[in-house]
């Protein structure tokens, strides 16, 4: 299960933050700190995996941006490079060649495509099609924001 | 907005432009009706919270928000909730409602955006009312939702583990479904939430793979050749839960297994995931041994590959089971000791780690001089514990004593500051077991001594031995190492350098000053010299080096003659269980051994060590709940004092309690008063009696103690009970 995935650029301003468990502010922003202090010292070359307290951290860097992802102890780290790079591929279908600032002025699309690719923690849906049209649909739905509602059934 | 924040250019002005945005959001949110505007506001806060700011008045804002009708505020209500809302917070219960009832909206989206947040932030309340409609979501047909929902019960049966129950049936039914996307949740919520229930499907598991690894090319869930690799992993996941402890799962994945581990290809990170877990699972579950093999390979294989991160899960994995398969990894020795070279810190780290548990009789000295070359480029963070780690192995599988003090010396050379405190009374004690080697030992310490006194522990040990084995030092030949020519000069030169050095702290001098003394009997001509060091030390602002200055200066002044029995070589000193502390300096060690050593002499020094232990307390009388207790002490020639201490075990109090006491006749008793005479139940208090005796006759003493008594009830009791023996004497 994961943890919490942060993104944040090269110097340390927080550009995406999602938590999957509960914990409280002041937690958070030490967690924030921590985890760009010790991300942000690594070497170039390094390795993408730390060991913090009982998490393991996957990071991996894209441009100017770093993808900070904690997980459980027992997880599958290679997979969550993957998990990680799907994110990425996912934001820049949507956003058509993303760079930071698309995320800047655009967080909460950010956001949207998040909770549509993963929910508690857990993969939610594999299919790079199926994510993307869910989003174009949900941004339909909210273009079209009168009283009509429609039944989109997208598959069976 | 944003685009007037990122302008500013300094912190001071950053903060002037969000008050003023803050308090523009505040003041609309207090407006009734905004038309678009407040989902605006409401995401313009939420960037405000994302730099780090506060912004607690959104949230009342989100509840609102969540609860209109219009898609685009519900969306923005949602994430404000996920963001600004946790469980903590009281007005997430607000929202329950309103995630109840759009549920049960007929819009997907709508249900989706509710599902998504409960998974995220619900708390055990939340989910306990909401469980039965997840439930019935999880049945409903619509994909999509049951999908969301499938998660959304993992969460939950997170928070609550009860409600696992409610979710099985239609987590079973679940199974059935073909589509990826189905399936990808199922198993999570699977291996997470049942596993009982699931262990008849394993060959149903086995089907899916095979098709998802043998079948053709799906551009859908194509990860670079590889098709699907999430539900690939989740599904090995779910295997190795259900094979870990099963004999008959086990064999039926034997052959998948293998077949995943063969065909997987693995030029791609993806693909590497795929057999990592492949490995993961084979090395977990009760496989057989030619799979094992063939795992443990594969890591082999990852060991030698480029990618710093392949290299690192592999030797995580090779850590977990070099305890079982110890042979198998030492096959890969070679290439684990020369990641120690990488430049990579966490690489290094598991390297390290590794290559301690690889240590064995048999490799122990190639082993070891890696190990020490380790030591002394490393990384600060890890010295501390190669150095334990090379303790440890050299402790166990050292082929000789010269190699191991070797060992141990280059090691405090090196990382002396870093090792921990007991390695010095554990070498001292080592070095005095070796006794064909004094020679050699303390001629290597002497020189290292010289070149380096900053590494404490070292510095420690060096001037313990000079101060023992001093005359074997000054003698000038020895067969195992090149003799150097240290005349007394020289030695009393580097042990003032210790004591004179500001690097040195309190314990190191001490330990130097010990030295010394001991050198005044083992050498014959420069005594003067060490007593003049001696008394400069006796107004040292140091308490403890004082106070041994003092005492040797006294030992040179009154007690000469017994200088040199005193000083004496130490005897080997035992090697006993954590029970026994030679204490941080040796010092406090020549303390204990004096008094045994010179026992017959009677008391030796003008501080004779207080008598810490306590006089024994003997209990004299137990009947019926009621106890005394004796302590006695000897206060005089002929006197002593006797405390009777006496308590009550029952349940109920006593009260009117009184002690009388008779001795022989010669013997003379005062009885002072007593501390009460009320004895509560259970005893939460106790009652004492000093008795002071005088026994000029020096007679066979003797007492006898009437106890009388009236318990609750009212009822009188009475009972005596003689001593005939009093301990302390």
């Amino acid at each position: 299960m994961m943890r919490f995935l942060l993104l944040f650029s090269r110097q340390g301003k927080l550009r995406l933050q999602k938590w999957f468990t509960p914990i409280s502010e002041r937690e958070k922003k030490k967690i924030i700190r921590d985890m760009t202090s010790m991300v942000l010292a690594r070497q170039p070359r390094s390795c993408n995996f730390l060991h913090w307290k009982d998490l393991k951290i996957i990071y991996k860097r894209y441009a100017s941006l770093y993808f900070c992802l904690a997980v459980d102890n027992q997880e599958n780290e290679l997979l969550a490079l993957e998990v990680i790079h799907r994110y990425v591929e996912l934001l820049d279908k949507y956003f058509g060649n993303v760079c930071e600032l698309d995320i800047i002025f655009n967080f909460e699309k950010a956001y949207f495509i998040l909770d549509e690719f993963l929910i508690g923690g857990e993969i939610q849906e594999t299919s790079k099609q199926v994510v993307n049209r869910c989003i174009e649909s949900s941004d339909m739905l909210q273009e079209d924001d009168s009283s009509e509602w429609y039944e989109v059934e997208l598959f069976g | 907005m944003i685009r007037a924040i990122r302008s500013a250019r300094t912190q001071c002005e950053e903060r002037g432009v969000i008050q003023r945005e803050c308090a523009a959001i505040r003041a609309q949110f207090r407006q009734v009706d905004n038309g678009g505007a407040r989902s605006h506001n409401l995401a313009k806060l939420l960037y405000v919270h994302m730099l780090g700011y506060p912004a607690h008045f959104g949230q009342m804002e989100c509840v609102r928000m969540i609860a209109s009708p219009r898609y685009s505020e519900k969306r923005v209500g949602y994430l404000g909730a996920m963001m600004l809302l946790d469980e903590k917070q009281d007005a997430s219960l607000l929202i329950t409602n309103s995630i109840k009832n759009d549920l049960a909206h007929s819009n997907q989206y709508v249900q989706s955006l509710a599902l998504c947040t409960l998974a995220c932030m619900g708390s055990a309340e939340m989910c306990r009312d909401l469980a039965p409609e997840i439930d019935r979501l999880l049945r409903a047909s619509n994909s999509y939702i049951k999908k969301k929902a499938a998660l959304c019960a993992v969460h939950i049966v997170r928070k609550v583990h009860d409600l696992g129950e409610l979710f099985a049936p239609a987590a079973r039914s679940l199974l059935a479904e073909k589509n990826h996307g189905q399936l990808i949740l199922t198993f999570s919520v699977c291996y997470n939430v049942f596993v009982p229930c699931v262990s008849q499907t394993v060959p149903d598991l086995v089907q899916i793979m095979k098709g998802l690894v043998i079948s053709g090319y799906s551009p859908e869930h194509d990860v670079a050749g590889i098709s699907d690799p999430f539900l690939q992993v989740r599904i090995l996941r779910l295997l190795r839960i259900l094979g870990r402890h099963n004999e008959t799962a086990s064999d039926a994945m034997n052959d998948l297994l293998a077949q995943v581990a063969t065909n997987t290809d693995s030029t791609k990170t993806v693909g590497n995931a795929v057999l990592y877990e492949t490995v993961l699972t084979v090395l977990d579950i009760k496989s057989e041994s030619g799979l094992r093999v063939l795992a443990v390979n594969i890591l082999g294989r990852f060991l030698l590959n480029n990618d710093r991160n392949i290299r690192y899960i592999a030797m995580t994995s090779l850590q977990r089971i070099v305890g079982t398969d110890h042979n198998a990894v030492q096959r890969h020795r070679g290439t684990i000791v020369d990641c120690l070279k990488d430049q990579d810190a966490s690489v290094k780290r598991r390297a390290l780690e590794l290559s301690l548990a690889l240590v064995s009789a048999s490799n122990i000295r190639t082993m070891m001089k890696e190990l020490l070359l380790f030591l002394s480029s490393c990384p600060p963070e890890l010295r501390a514990q190669a150095a334990s780690g090379i303790f440890h192995a050299a402790e166990r599988y050292a082929p000789s004593q010269r190699w191991h003090i070797d060992t141990i010396l280059h090691v405090l050379t090196t990382a002396g500051g870093d090792v921990r405190d007991e390695t010095v009374p554990n070498l001292i004690q080592l070095i005095t077991n070796t006794s064909e080697l004094h020679c050699y030992t303390v001629h290597k310490l002497y020189r290292a001594l010289l070149t380096d006194i900053s590494q404490p522990s070292l510095v420690q040990v060096a001037c313990w031995c000079i101060g023992e084995y001093g005359d074997l030092l000054l003698k000038g030949e020895c067969q195992e190492t090149e003799p150097s020519q240290v005349t007394e000069d020289d030695a009393l030169d580097a042990l003032e350098t210790v004591l004179q050095s500001h690097m040195s702290s309190p314990a190191t001098r001490g330990f130097a000053l010990t030295a010394t003394m001991k050198l005044s009997t083992r050498i014959t001509e420069n005594v003067d010299r060490i007593r003049s060091i001696v008394s400069i030390y006796g107004s040292c602002m140091d308490v403890e080096l004082q106070q041994r200055a003092v005492e040797y200066n006294a030992l040179f002044r009154k007690y000469d003659h017994m200088r040199a029995a005193v000083l004496e070589r130490m005897p080997v000193i035992e090697k006993n269980s954590s029970g026994h502390t030679n204490g941080e300096t040796a010092g406090d060690a020549v303390k204990e051994i004096q008094p045994a050593a010179v026992k017959q002499t009677g008391p030796l020094l003008p501080q004779q060590p207080a008598n810490q232990v306590h006089p024994p307390t003997v209990p004299v009388y137990e009947k019926d709940g009621v106890s005394l207790t004796l302590i006695c002490e000897k206060t005089s020639d002929s006197g002593m004092t006797v405390t009777l201490t006496a308590s009550n075990s029952t349940d109920s109090d006593i009260s009117v309690f009184t002690l009388q006491a008779a001795v022989p006749k010669s013997v003379q008793l005062h009885m002072k008063a007593p501390s009460g005479d009320f004895l509560p139940a259970r005893g939460a208090a106790k009652v004492t009696q000093m008795v002071a005796l005088n026994n000029p006759n020096k007679v066979n003493l003797k007492m006898r103690i009437r106890i009388s008594y009236n318990t609750s009830q009212g009822s009188a009791y009475q009972d005596t009970v003689q001593i005939d023996s009093f301990p302390g004497l």
